[in-house]
């Protein structure tokens, strides 16, 4: 096995972990590379059918490429696709001039009306240790409670493969199981397996996103990478961070803490 | 493909883990410049000196309060490979969390402080490393610059750390032990002249002589069943190959119902495998579905050649986790592998104090958070276990109360 299988094994192993213990799973899918690469490693865990939707958290503001690509490959990999709004505050006019709180208002509530609305147990979602501090120090099996309150002071221990078993009630469990790989690795795979990717991340005009989210919040990086093989030569020497061009990364260096501790993803 | 090998860095609280970490990355240039930017600033809003430690913790109470809450793993590299560090805090209150980190490492970087020498978590660490089976260990004396970088007390103080891990049964090679400044960087990434004296390889040198620890293949087959799955009308079991290999046209027996079978399938999504290795997460139909009514999760497949143990008592180390108490005759979930049984505690024996070693009592009636006894565990069904040494994935499990883990513990 190389480093690639070794990665996959384990992603693999806690994707039928949760499923065993969790049957009101859903697998967040924002649509960018990483949670693609997540509902691929889901298809390849159950044999081609997922037993459990994909939940797309739609702010409204996403780019329409990425809204064409869920739509197409929701239907070529059969798979259930719930997508869920806050159409109240995008009614009122919650916008990106609000900073933080539209994300606070467009994602997070909007996952929480989703929970809410369908009961889900638990969530599978594509981060990774490297992508942010903050998200290096999460488990694999991270309890939620009822606010959506992160307790990082006192995470569960987790050891030798052995997970959470249970959502006390009214809490969710977020299951990670990408928190090991990393940005390139990410890259490598999607290479090896092929995965459709969006075009978002490849080179238009000499600029390409290197990660993405929503069209007002998101900035391009310069490069001239539009393919997979160039892409993952361009990363092996960068200093530049991924999410070097995302604002809520930004605001202040505590802001990712805060809003995941209000249970942004 | 790069290799890559995780460890963790433990060690006393403020010996300097979070800063040897920062120092590390900063000069391999392993920190992106935005991030260097982020930490120079942050250093600003304080009085003191550029602080590495920053790098690592990032939750803002770990910053405020300047300790280490939680485990985060980093990634850097060296010409030669990979690696993943593991931060693990240093206060006792948060062992739980050094814990966490430890097990999913395959090497350790103890620290010491070269003024401090050895304290109460150097020895807890020390010792939890040994029990969790990590058997590479390097030593780094750090804030060398606090005692002149003084050869005599280098020497004095390797010896006595030498000793201490020999009683715990680590074994660390001289050249092992590296003497460093974190904050100065002398003999981090390159050689210092505050220390002419010293022979010996940096610590970047010292972690690219860390051998890589790959999953026993040589050892017995152990297939535990995580889960069955209706494909297109075909019965599959999945799961992770603990140790071992699988094949197709291979005899296995479940364990424990003691049933056997005939794997006529190695699965993987539009993929033929004919076998499988340690690792791999796979599926496997059988030959003669008639098996596969005793069979669900927990079952252990393994060769007809060799079994595990088979019992419904076990006596293992445990260490146990939770601030709250552990009593003599309660009931916790037992999880081994994909196995989840009740059990009872029925003896605590052996109780002792995890940093001094000190026997607190033959046979106790309870046991406390960072302790650590022999336990006799009664469950309510039968169980396979094979010892740590041997196979480890088979001997090592976590006990549970109300859903949360509050204990580990292996298996001689």
């Amino acid at each position: 096995m190389d480093r690639l299988d070794e990665l996959e094994s384990q992603s693999i192993y806690i994707i039928r972990e949760a499923y065993y213990h969790y049957k009101k799973l859903a697998v967040l899918w924002s649509i960018g590379k990483d949670s693609t690469t997540l509902v691929w490693l889901c298809r390849k865990a159950f044999f081609g059918r997922i037993p459990f939707p994909a939940l797309h958290i739609d702010t409204g503001y996403k780019f329409p490429q990425m809204y064409r690509f869920r739509d197409e490959y929701s239907k070529i990999w059969g798979m259930e696709l719930y997508v869920s709004r806050n159409e109240e505050a995008i009614a009122a006019g919650m916008g990106p001039e609000r900073k933080l709180d539209c994300c606070t208002a467009l994602k997070t509530q909007g996952l929480k009306l989703a929970i809410a609305k369908y009961g889900f147990e638990a969530l599978l979602l594509g981060i990774r240790r490297d992508e942010h501090g903050i998200r290096a120090k999460e488990r694999y099996f991270s309890p939620r409670d009822e606010q959506f309150k992160w307790n990082y002071q006192d995470q569960p221990p987790e050891l030798w493969d052995q997970y959470k078993n249970q959502a006390e009630e009214k809490t969710h469990i977020r299951v990670h199981p990408l928190l090991h790989w990393t940005e390139v690795d990410i890259w490598r795979y999607i290479q090896r397996e092929q995965i459709p990717i969006t075009e978002l991340y490849f080179s238009k005009d000499g600029m390409r996103y290197r990660s993405i989210g929503c069209t007002t919040c998101c900035n391009p990086v310069e490069s001239d990478a539009s393919t997979v093989d160039e892409i993952i030569e361009e990363l092996e020497t960068t200093t530049t961070s991924e999410r070097a061009g995302r604002a809520q990364d930004k605001e202040n260096t505590y802001t990712m803490q805060k809003l995941r501790a209000l249970g942004y993803m | 493909m790069q290799e890559n090998l995780k460890f963790v860095a433990v060690g006393h609280v403020d010996h300097g883990k979070s800063t040897l970490i920062g120092r590390l990355l900063y000069d391999t240039n392993s920190l992106p410049p935005d991030k260097m930017d982020e930490v120079r600033l942050m250093s600003e809003e304080s009085e003191d000196a550029p602080e590495f430690a920053f790098v690592m913790d990032h939750l803002e109470e770990e910053r405020t309060n300047r300790v280490t809450i939680d485990t985060a793993q980093i990634f850097f590299k060296t010409a030669r490979r990979h690696y993943t560090i593991i931060d693990a805090p240093g206060h006792k209150q948060f062992l739980k969390n050094m814990i966490t980190g430890s097990t999913q490492a395959e090497a350790a970087v103890l620290l010491v402080d070269a003024e401090e020498g050895l304290r109460e978590q150097t020895h807890r660490h020390a010792f939890m490393l040994r029990l969790l089976g990590i058997k590479q260990v390097m030593v780094v004396i750090n804030k060398m610059d606090l005692v002149d970088y003084s050869k005599a007390h280098f020497d004095q103080l390797s010896e006595k750390i030498v000793a201490r891990l020999r009683e715990l049964d680590i074994d660390v090679k001289p050249e092992m032990i590296i003497p460093i400044s974190a904050r100065l960087g002398d003999n981090v990434a390159g050689r210092s002249d505050n220390l002419l004296w010293y022979e010996g390889m940096t610590l970047l040198e010292a972690l690219d002589h860390l051998k890589s620890s790959k999953i026993a293949e040589e050892t017995d087959l152990r297939f535990p069943v995580q889960d069955i799955y209706d494909v297109d009308g075909e019965k599959v079991l999945v799961g992770r190959v603990a140790s071992g290999r699988i094949e197709a046209g291979q005899e296995v027996i479940f364990h424990p119902s003691g049933k056997s079978a005939v794997i006529s399938q190695v699965k993987k999504f539009e993929e033929d495998v004919e076998e499988a290795e340690a690792g791999e997460s796979i599926g496997l139909v059988l030959r003669d579905n008639r098996a596969l009514k005793a069979v669900r999760r927990g079952e252990i497949a393994c060769p007809v050649e060799s079994s595990p143990h088979v019992s419904n008592t076990v006596v293992a180390t445990v260490f146990w986790m939770s601030g709250q108490p552990l009593q003599k005759n309660e009931t916790l979930d037992f999880k081994c592998a994909t196995q989840q049984v009740p059990c009872k505690v029925k003896k605590i024996g052996e109780r002792i104090n995890s940093s001094s070693l000190d026997l607190i009592a033959e046979e106790a009636e309870e046991l406390r958070e960072t302790e650590v006894a022999k336990l006799t565990l009664k469950m309510d069904n039968y169980v396979s276990t094979d010892p740590f040494e041997t196979i480890a994935e088979m001997g090592r499990f976590v006990l549970m109360r109300d859903n949360d883990t509050v204990a580990g513990g292996v298996l001689h």
